[in-house]
């Protein structure tokens, strides 16, 4: 990554969207320690709130929501922004699911639990490819 | 569940009986109704045949003997009335007509009498010296004195001879005269003595008090009370000819065929044995009732033999129907604990992975420079480590759940062998553990894909590790070797334990449904003929050798589809 894009934002900005409460903020607190702007949000409604308060970079997409549906929110971020790159998170043996999210414009997808490390590479291989 | 229980089973042996009854009762009505009809037109046709032969006989012997005896009268009656009649009185006369009488008519007549009113014979010609005989008190004088015309029953007389005597009344010098003739009985017993019906049939004469006018056949025993029956029944039908069945005093049955002749003095009976009568009925009968006895056993045979064959199909049907049952509520079984294990799974992934990334966040804080200098930093960093590492086994854990309650659709797919052996031994590899039990692979690596179920393969494998890990459990571990390869047109699995092995008397059933070795409520004996159901059905085999104290061995052979091979 070039070095004066990421001062222009200053860090990557993320939006984490996942309905598990204490595993999003553990993860917002872990990737802040990594410079990463984190915006949290804990369900679908909370997410499409907060695409439209700001831009960001990169987005990383539970697809188990209780309220709506990962693949339904993909598709609504797309519409709105459709430079967001967008990772999604996915239970084991539920990988047909995120396949369709990547026809539909995901950019990748790791299955849950993940490595930090892993999610945190992918994040900046997503910045890096939406230059 | 053998077949021998299958037998015993009184559904189906109600079954077997229901359906014998049935095919008894729609084959036996038809044959017997047929045949009884035919039996009795038959029967009635030939009573009527015998009856009509009998009738024609006495018909035409009635008419013959009425004939005989006419024409005897009439010999007679010419000789009295011939010009020289009044010379009668003169034996030498008598004598010359007798002569002529013999030579010209007829041999039958043995002697010539006259005879006055007073009953003294006064005349006479012939072999015996009756001249001047005194018949006055003779009962055939009685009743010639009072008719034109007579002819006597059959008497012994003064000769001692049975003869009858035919006699004409004239009158001629001024007095009331008789002439009577003498007929030999054995010419006129000839007359009825040739009469034979059948072998048993013969004729005879009675007269109206069932005296005999002719000679019994010697071997013919009389029967009087049946004679006095007959006559009661011949005077009731007049001139018709009589048929009647009746018993004799012997109890032997006879049909009797009988008419009057002489006027209804005399009655001539045909009598035949009803056995001989009728023997060809008879005959027919016996032939028919051995037809009916053979064909009965034959129906009777083929209808046990058919119904218990048809039965035993029908109960393998069953078994099969129920075994098809079995499987799919194993199947469906397994499909419900694996969405079970799913939900866990998920429900545990993500308490488990906020542990983790806790942990991860601890060890982001680690790294800063106050902490740096800790007395026990490493300990720290041990223990965070610990529960990354136990974390991630979790994952594992949760992720081979998943995997198996992904793969409990039995959809056919495209599957690779050695992943599902792989999956079902991390699914067994717990209680193998437990058991001491060591599990050793040998898999062919590029073993060819192949269509199957991937549930149903998981079922077969985890059922021969399961069920070899039970058997070493009992004698305190042991090893499985699981080796997989591929020939031209089969992939081979083999499952070998160094178990106890299976008892020779044990292996035939081993593969029966509900046949166990295991204790009551421990097993349900399914689990061996659920593996050879899906085995057969993706067109393979399952086979199995053992050795006691040895081991066991079991083959799996399944045919790699044409469109695979390459």
């Amino acid at each position: 990554m070039s070095e004066n894009e990421k001062n222009k934002a200053g860090q990557i900005k993320l939006l984490l969207v996942d309905d598990e409460k204490g595993f999003a903020d553990i993860i917002a607190k872990r990737m802040s320690k990594r410079d990463i702007n984190v915006t949290k949000a804990y369900s679908g409604v909370e997410a499409l709130q907060a695409i439209r308060k700001a831009n960001f970079d990169v987005a990383v997409l539970d697809l188990k929501m209780e309220d709506m549906d990962g693949i339904e929110i993909l598709k609504i971020f797309k519409k709105m922004d459709p430079d967001l790159a967008v990772i999604m998170l996915t239970g084991h043996g539920s990988e047909a699911a995120a396949r369709d999210g990547i026809k539909f414009g995901a950019f990748d997808y790791l299955t849950k639990p993940c490595d930090l490390e892993e999610l945190i590479k992918k994040i900046q291989e997503a910045v890096q490819s939406g230059r | 569940m053998t077949s021998g229980s299958h037998k015993k089973d009184p559904y189906y042996k109600s079954l077997t009986r229901k359906m014998i009854l049935t095919v008894i009762i729609v084959s036996f009505t038809p044959m017997i109704l047929v045949s009884g009809a035919i039996l009795y037109q038959f029967h009635v046709s030939y009573h009527e045949k015998v009856a009509a032969h009998l009738e024609e006989l006495v018909q035409k012997h009635k008419q013959n003997i009425d004939y005989f005896l006419n024409e005897k009268l009439s010999d007679i009656r010419f000789l009295s009335q011939c010009p020289q009649c009044e010379n009668l009185n003169q034996e030498s006369f008598l004598e010359q007509q007798l002569a002529t009488l013999q030579q010209e008519l007829d041999p039958v007549f043995v002697d010539l009498g006259l005879v006055n009113a007073k009953g003294r014979q006064i005349a006479y010609a012939g072999p015996f010296k009756l001249g001047e005989a005194q018949y006055s008190e003779a009962e055939w004088f009685k009743k010639a004195i009072k008719s034109q015309y007579f002819i006597s029953d059959v008497f012994l007389g003064l000769r001692g001879l049975p003869h009858f005597i035919v006699a004409v009344r004239k009158r001629f010098h001024g007095e009331t005269w008789i002439l009577r003739a003498t007929i030999d009985f054995m010419a006129f017993n000839n007359l009825v003595e040739n009469v034979r019906i059948g072998k048993t049939g013969f004729a005879f004469i009675l007269n109206r008090q069932g005296e005999f006018q002719t000679k019994l056949l010697r071997e013919v025993m009389p029967s009087k009370s049946t004679y006095m029956e007959l006559l009661k029944n011949v005077s009731k039908s007049q001139d018709k000819i009589c048929i009647v069945e009746a018993v004799d005093d012997y109890g032997k049955k006879n049909i009797y065929a009988s008419a009057f002749l002489k006027n209804g003095d005399w009655m001539l009976v045909c009598q035949q044995n009803k056995s001989d009568a009728f023997s060809d009925l008879y005959r027919a009968k016996k032939i028919a009732g051995l037809i009916f006895l053979l064909g009965g056993l034959g129906i009777i045979t083929m209808a046990i033999l058919l119904s218990r064959r048809m039965v035993i199909h029908i109960a393998l049907a069953d078994r099969e129907k129920d075994m098809m049952n079995l499987q799919v509520i194993e199947t469906g079984k397994l499909a419900t604990v694996g969405e079970l294990a799913a939900g866990i799974a998920h429900e545990i992934n993500n308490p488990v992975a906020i542990m983790v990334e806790e942990a991860g966040w601890v060890q982001d804080l680690l790294e800063e420079e106050e902490f740096q200098e800790g007395e026990n930093l490493e300990e720290f960093q041990r223990a965070l480590k610990q529960i990354n590492t136990q974390g991630k086994r979790c994952k594992e854990i949760t992720h081979k759940l998943l995997s198996f309650a992904r793969k409990t659709d039995s959809r056919i797919q495209v599957v690779q062998m050695n992943d599902l052996i792989d999956d079902a031994i991390g699914l067994a590899e717990q209680s193998a553990r437990y058991s001491k039990v060591v599990i050793n692979t040998n898999l062919e690596e590029n073993l060819p894909f192949i269509q199957a179920s991937q549930t149903e393969m998981q079922q077969v494998f985890l059922n021969l590790i399961n069920n070899a890990v039970d058997a070493m459990d009992n004698k305190g571990g042991g090893t499985i070797d699981i080796t997989s390869r591929s020939d031209e047109d089969n992939i081979l699995i083999d499952f070998a334990d160094n178990g106890p092995g299976i008892h020779r008397n044990n292996l035939a059933r081993i593969f029966d449904p509900f046949f166990t070795t295991k204790p009551v409520g421990k097993g349900t004996g399914l689990g061996l003929s659920i593996c050879y159901g899906i085995i057969k059905k993706m067109g393979g085999e399952i086979d199995v050798k053992s050795v006691i104290d040895e081991g066991t061995t079991f083959s799996i052979r399944i045919p790699i589809p044409e469109d695979q091979l390459d």
